[in-house]
């Protein structure tokens, strides 16, 4: 486990659990949720940062170490989205973009489509591109050809808390895609995300289920448990699933063959 | 653009809402107790919802809808501010402080006087604005309209507008000029009665006011805020009537964002419009009933109501609202006393932004003043 960094961009995290920034009840929290989860990616949502106020913005309440993903939440097209990944890097929040395009208020699913458009036209721009998509293994195909350096496929819809609705969706592209496979959205419990990562997802980014919990830094910490538990449990190889049951001490053990 | 009004003509009245009423309380007990159970709810069972027999099950529906803003809006809540420009009106509605007919001081803010309110408005801290005024397209040309936006722009990163209905032209210029949130309220769905309450003018309409949200939403409206004034008719009807006007919207136009609004009628003037009363209960229900059937949208509460009544609702549903208004043309600046000027109706929440936020914290809620960067 000391070895299994996980890689990003251009960057090494050893934290494979990514936060957000959105519904608390006070920013001045995130810190703490920060240290709590040992999380190292933060998204914020560029609608909510004051930019004619800094040093009062959300913004500072992002300790220094983190990797700030600024993320186009509110953009509604491929060119709202370029417009606001412009917008990030022009104010000093750097190069690392989260791509959202929504037009669907009511479910927040992504558009695809203009996620694809969004992510061809960043990369080219130099920007270290993570597309928020709805799990579909052709998006997910040219989103990798294209240079996005990660997919992120929603378990379920945004803040549903519902767990892994997608999950055979999202285990396709874990088998296909070579980029990391992040599951953002959707995640509710500790144990969800836990499953996300002995599937063989590569992170998760989680905010509704923290931001939301009665208490957000006990919350963190459990779910920083659980993705290293699930982490854990997938590099040590699980084993297969039978619909049998296999004694630990075959009954034909004495004819020196173990299969069923 | 294609138009198809077709469905909003056929936006349902209160067939459904008389059906029900007439057999359901027999059983009404268990057909709720049922209900109540469920996590989600489709606009169908809304009528049940705001039935004088749900009426007993407030507490219920109060922690379902809790649970649901917290899960989908978070701990948070927008604040905005109104700014009115101009009181001029040529309209004759009949509960409303504008009326053409009352003698009231009329006025139109100048661009430098609207500079002097964002100046003083923005200092306090607020980012959000809505700016409103009363319908007199000669006083108050769309061209005045675009000036003042580009001005405001400067100093507001949202900039709203609850102005009179506009067709798509209109609209595009407005969203181009970076307005990106529209207030319009039918104010009543009931044809017969919204006839005899805007007895003349343009706002006599009935159909133009109806189809103008949707006419935003085509232009690139980001957010569309509808609603009724409530206390003019039995409320349950208009909440039926505004909750299926909002689904036509949503199943339109997706990609808007929608919010709904509950003004209810207010003294303006020294004068009290004779409605139907909706007291606090009714009020409460109306609210947690729209947050069930839809968890996604915003709900906004104005300063008309008292700030007890807001206190106690942050948190069960709604998820915007006004602090530190003024509904008077200049009020800011000039710092007038309401009732004795120009304003529209009276306000009853008379805390600044600073106590507005303090309260918001004590609670443990965020105050948002910024969700919005301009597009493109």
């Amino acid at each position: 486990m000391l070895n299994d960094l996980f890689s990003l961009g251009n960057r090494k995290f050893t934290s494979r659990l990514m936060t957000g920034s959105g519904k608390y009840y006070m920013d001045a929290i995130i810190p703490k949720v920060i240290d709590a989860s040992e999380c190292e990616i933060l998204t914020v949502a560029l609608r909510r940062v004051d930019f004619d106020l800094p040093g009062q913005n959300i913004l500072s309440h992002v300790p220094e170490h983190i990797q700030l993903l600024p993320n186009t939440s509110g953009a509604r097209s491929a060119d709202e989205a370029i417009h606001l990944a412009r917008l990030s890097r022009s104010m000093g929040c750097g190069n690392w973009i989260k791509i959202e395009v929504i037009r669907d208020s009511k479910y927040l699913l992504p558009d695809n489509y203009e996620t694809l458009k969004a992510s061809e036209f960043l990369v080219k721009e130099d920007f270290v591109v993570l597309p928020y998509i709805t799990p579909d293994l052709s998006t997910a195909r040219a989103l990798e050809s294209c240079g996005a350096a990660a997919v992120m496929p929603l378990g379920s819809p945004i803040g549903s808390n519902k767990g892994l609705q997608t999950r055979d969706m999202i285990q396709i592209l874990i088998s296909e895609i070579e980029i990391p496979v992040i599951v953002d959205a959707g995640i509710g419990k500790p144990s969800d995300a836990c499953v996300a990562m002995e599937m063989g997802a590569s992170a998760c980014l989680i905010n509704t289920a923290i931001a939301t919990a009665s208490d957000p830094v006990t919350m963190a910490r459990a779910f920083s448990r659980a993705i290293k538990a699930g982490r854990e449990a997938f590099l040590a190889g699980m084993g297969p699933k039978s619909n049998f049951a296999r004694p630990s001490s075959p009954l034909t053990g004495f004819l020196h063959e173990n299969r069923l | 653009m294609k138009t198809d009004y077709k469905a909003l003509k056929e936006l349902p009245d209160d067939s459904d809402y008389i059906t029900w009423a007439q057999d359901f309380s027999a059983d009404a007990e268990n057909v709720l107790i049922q209900l109540l159970q469920k996590d989600h709810f489709m606009i169908k069972d809304l009528p049940f919802l705001l039935s004088k027999e749900a009426s007993h099950y407030l507490e219920r529906m109060a922690v379902l809808a809790k649970g649901l803003t917290q899960q989908y809006h978070g701990n948070v809540m927008h604040v905005y501010v109104p700014l009115y420009l101009s009181n001029y009106c040529v309209n004759h509605c009949v509960y409303c402080g504008f009326n053409a007919s009352n003698s009231i001081e009329r006025k139109t803010l100048s661009l430098k006087e609207i500079e002097e309110e964002v100046v003083a408005l923005s200092s306090q801290g607020h980012r959000d604005i809505l700016l409103l005024t009363g319908e007199d397209p000669n006083e108050v040309p769309l061209s005045y309209l675009l000036d003042a936006v580009a001005l405001v722009k400067q100093y507001f990163a949202t900039v709203g507008i609850e102005i009179y209905p506009l067709g798509f032209d209109e609209y595009a210029k407005l969203v181009s000029a970076g307005v990106s949130h529209l207030a319009l309220y039918q104010e009543c769905y009931d044809r017969e009665l919204y006839k005899q309450l805007h007895p003349k003018g343009p706002k006599s309409n009935y159909d133009f006011r109806l189809r103008a949200p949707e006419e935003a939403a085509k232009a690139g409206m980001a957010a569309i805020n509808i609603g009724t004034l409530l206390g003019l008719r039995d409320w349950r009807k208009e909440i039926i009537s505004g909750a299926h006007h909002l689904e036509y919207l949503q199943k339109k136009y997706p990609e808007v964002e929608y919010s709904y609004s509950f003004p209810r009628i207010r003294q303006y003037q020294g004068k009290i419009f004779q409605g139907q009363f909706v007291d606090d209960r009714d009020f409460v229900q109306a609210i947690l009933a729209l947050r069930l059937i839809f968890p996604h949208i915003g709900l906004s509460l104005s300063t008309r109501e008292s700030a007890s009544l807001r206190d106690h609702l942050i948190g069960l549903g709604i998820t915007r609202m006004s602090a530190g208004s003024k509904t008077s043309v200049g009020g800011y600046v000039k710092n007038m006393k309401e009732d004795q000027d120009n304003s529209q109706f009276a306000i009853s929440d008379h805390r600044d932004l600073s106590e507005i936020s303090k309260l918001l914290e004590n609670k443990g809620v965020q105050p948002v003043y910024k969700n919005w960067e301009v597009s493109v």
